[in-house]
């Protein structure tokens, strides 16, 4: 018997958040209008930008770093099948008991089962982007249970009814005074005496009034669900980094601790780990180190959580690690530091790329776990400048990536139709021009007729037909000039 | 030495004086300029777009017009571009590889390793940064991301800037920021190009400069263009075409976009 292979599985539609409702121009489009957007965003990204490159100039062998990081995520990746294996053998022998995910619908069932057997109708969350990416916190209220985001800017996007927009700041896209106002309408009894009017949008008061909210939840969660940075196969222990405390707070208080992570975050050795744990705060927060290392392992008898589980998703990542080219991109430690230097991210924000994962790394992740024809836009949001690539605390090329994953899009769409789009037939109508001197310096001849239509003006007119309005509208194009330089050159040297 | 030309195609056709300001930079230079005829575009469109199919044809053109020239005893190739450069450099061996084009992919290789932007050229090959030239505006430059990222270019062309006569180069504020072009970007993302175009647009304009210049015409007519539409009388010129002049030939009409008077 033959079988016809047909792919590693993406990641299925209609459960997560990994796919946009809208095409990236049009979602774009929205996003470049809102003035306050692109005020917050810009002076968001230019602080974090400055930090990261200040503590990122002060390490002398950052290159090297880097290129140590990179190597170990790739010969971690060439064998994920048997670290794989290796940890769940130790977390197992430890007392904590593994779960293997296909899906996004797999996952959230594995943990809504989990989450009901203890009884518990709520949760407390630490910050994770897998939880996000599978939908994981409207799984658990479709069970009827309430999941309490303990980040604080994950509180901010949770309390406004958001949604994420940055992979480590998710609410960088409001200001304070739209957080202080998103406070006060939704936990008035923490901001002060009187009807939440002295609440003030004070960074100060508003975090104490977070902390005051947060605490509550803290001290009565009978289960917290996690995310992980990282899990070092070789002893089975989980990783998690982070600023604030809270997530500390989730993963030593509740009885039951559940961590969702995706295949690709588990590193060898303690070793590695050590290389990562340098790379990853400079990157993203721009601190030398950050305030909170968690790390666990297992279940220890009489200290934390006596319950825990760990959930493996795949999600589509196989189907990323069978791309040559593409796999890169789970080399990925969610540092946000290609998102901050981006100049597309930085206008259009995280919104308009519709996944829980924004900006280069977005554009390069989410058509890759999806089916590239799911996100057939993304590949496409990036004039290809190359500041991710030079940011990436990893050297994930991610330029290079989105190039191929173009290449992969036009060939899907070419199989996919009986006729080709018509920006195909002037792809393959210019290649043949472009491939035969004659026809070309024909097609410049013809070209440079251009020239009347501007009527000696030296630009042509703006009002121009599509495809060549999209250039107009804003910029004004030359007159073509009468001979090309080749033809002036042979005219005056002889061929 | 005897240097092959690479007009590129954006340049051949559209913007011809930056090629013919190169020929001329580097046979003031001393060197003997030869332009194959049967040039037409490295391929890059294409390729960043998606069409890598259809840009073997593209790049095997490339190839063998410029491997001609090779066997003619040419010793380096140069491009007023560092987008296209880079393309060759980075990309061409690959498309050819993919297309099971060995042969040709090892010729592009041997191409590749001789082929140079135009202020690389000039500071490595030929070890010069004063190449004589005058040229008597207040200037910007405006590092163009694949010449920045790609290529490494450093400070080359300042470095060159610097040692034009009566130049005075002022500095770009927030200069490493993309414009905004990125190829087929500008028309598929018009309006976040444009919004990129917009800051570097102020950017460029703060520094109150004639002229706004840069190693790549792509990222120049895009630039130009915003700066023409706005009527802001601040133009962009190529840096060949700056290195070319030599004060007595400079037309206030020269440049990369059409000079608009304030
Ligand atoms: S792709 Fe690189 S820079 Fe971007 S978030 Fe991942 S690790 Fe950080």
């Amino acid at each position: 018997m033959s079988a016809v292979f047909l792919g590693l599985p993406t990641a299925p539609a209609g459960v997560g958040h990994l796919r946009g409702d809208r095409p990236f121009p049009a979602a774009a489009r929205d996003a470049l209008r809102d003035g306050q957007l692109r005020a917050n965003l810009g002076r968001a990204t230019a602080t974090i930008r400055a930090k990261r490159a200040a503590v990122v100039g002060e390490v002398p062998d950052w290159e090297a770093l880097r290129q140590a990081g990179a190597g170990v995520k790739r010969a971690t990746l060439a064998r994920l099948d048997e670290h794989l294996l290796e940890l769940e053998a130790r977390v197992t022998e430890r007392g904590g008991t593994v779960h293997w995910a296909r899906d996004a619908a797999e996952a959230n069932a594995v943990v809504t089962g989990l989450v009901r057997a203890t009884g518990a109708g709520e949760v407390v969350k630490v910050k994770s982007m897998a939880t996000q990416e599978i939908g994981l916190n409207e799984a658990l209220a479709a069970a009827g249970v309430t999941a309490h985001e303990t980040d604080l800017a994950e509180l901010i996007v949770q309390l406004g009814e958001d949604t994420p927009s940055h992979i480590l700041v998710p609410a960088i896209h409001r200001n304070r005074a739209e957080i202080r106002e998103v406070f006060a309408r939704t936990m008035p009894q923490f901001a002060g005496p009187g009807d939440a009017g002295d609440l003030t949008d004070d960074p100060r008061r508003l975090a104490m009034a977070a902390r005051a909210h947060l605490r509550e939840r803290f001290l009565r969660a009978k289960v917290a669900i996690s995310g992980a940075n990282f899990a070092v196969a070789e002893t089975g222990t989980l990783a998690v980094v982070e600023s604030e405390g809270n997530g500390r707070m989730c993963l030593t208080l509740p009885d039951t601790l559940i961590t969702v992570m995706g295949i690709e975050k588990l590193v060898p050795t303690w070793r590695d780990l050590e290389v990562f744990l340098q790379l990853l705060p400079r990157s993203s927060t721009g601190e030398r180190m950050n305030p909170y290392t968690s790390l666990w392992t297992g279940v220890t008898p009489g200290d934390g959580p006596q319950e825990f589980h760990l959930v493996l998703l795949d999600n589509g990542r196989t189907a990323v690690l069978a791309d040559e080219v593409g796999r890169e991109a789970l080399h990925c430690i969610r540092c946000s530091a290609c998102l901050n230097v981006c100049p597309v991210y930085e206008r259009t924000g995280g919104h308009a790329y519709g996944s829980v994962y924004p900006g280069p790394i977005g554009a390069v992740l989410s058509p890759q776990l999806t089916g590239v024809e799911d996100n057939a836009s993304l590949p496409y949001a990036s004039s290809l400048c190359g500041a991710c690539y030079d940011a990436c605390p990893v050297a994930i090329d991610i330029p290079s990536i989105l190039v191929h994953l173009r290449g992969e899009h036009v060939e899907a769409v070419a199989r996919e139709r009986r006729r080709p789009t018509p920006e195909a037939l002037a792809f393959r109508a210019l290649a043949r021009v472009m491939s035969h001197p004659r026809l070309w310096r024909a097609a410049q001849r013809a070209a440079g007729l251009g020239r009347f239509l501007a009527r000696g003006r030296p630009t042509l007119p703006a009002a121009l037909p599509p495809p060549a309005s999209a250039w107009t509208r804003t910029r004004d194009l030359p007159a073509p000039p009468a001979r090309s330089f080749v033809q002036q050159w042979t005219r005056e040297h002889g061929a | 030495m005897r240097v092959a030309l690479f007009a590129t195609c954006l340049v051949d056709t559209v913007v011809p004086q930056v090629a013919m300001a190169t020929a001329r930079l580097l046979e003031r230079l001393g060197h003997e300029v030869v332009v194959p005829p049967g040039q037409a575009c490295c391929g890059q469109v294409h390729v960043n777009t998606g069409y890598r199919r259809e840009a073997v044809p593209v790049v095997a053109n490339h190839v063998r017009a410029f491997a001609g020239a090779r066997r003619a005893g040419v010793e380096a190739v140069v491009a007023p571009s560092g987008s296209c450069v880079a393309s060759i450099r980075h990309q061409q061996a690959a498309v050819l590889r993919r297309a099971g084009e060995h042969g040709l992919a090892a010729e592009a290789e041997a191409l590749a390793g001789r082929t140079y932007e135009l202020s690389q050229f000039l500071v490595d090959v030929l070890g010069v940064t004063d190449v004589g030239a005058c040229y008597p505006h207040r200037v910007t430059y405006h590092p163009t991301c694949h010449s920045l990222r790609l290529l490494r270019v450093g400070d080359r062309p300042l470095r060159l800037l610097r040692a034009v006569r009566g130049l005075e180069l002022v500095e770009l504020p927030r200069a490493e920021q993309c414009c905004g072009f990125g190829g087929t970007f500008a028309v598929k993302n018009a309006d976040t190009s444009t919004a990129m175009l917009t800051d570097k647009m102020a950017d460029v304009l703060s520094t109150r400069a004639e002229v706004c210049t840069a190693g790549d015409a792509s990222c120049l007519l895009h630039i130009g263009g915003g700066l023409s539409r706005l009527r802001s009388g601040t133009r962009t010129v190529h840096l060949a075409e700056i290195l070319a002049s030599t004060g007595d030939t400079v037309s206030p009409g020269q440049g990369t976009a059409p000079a608009v008077p304030a």
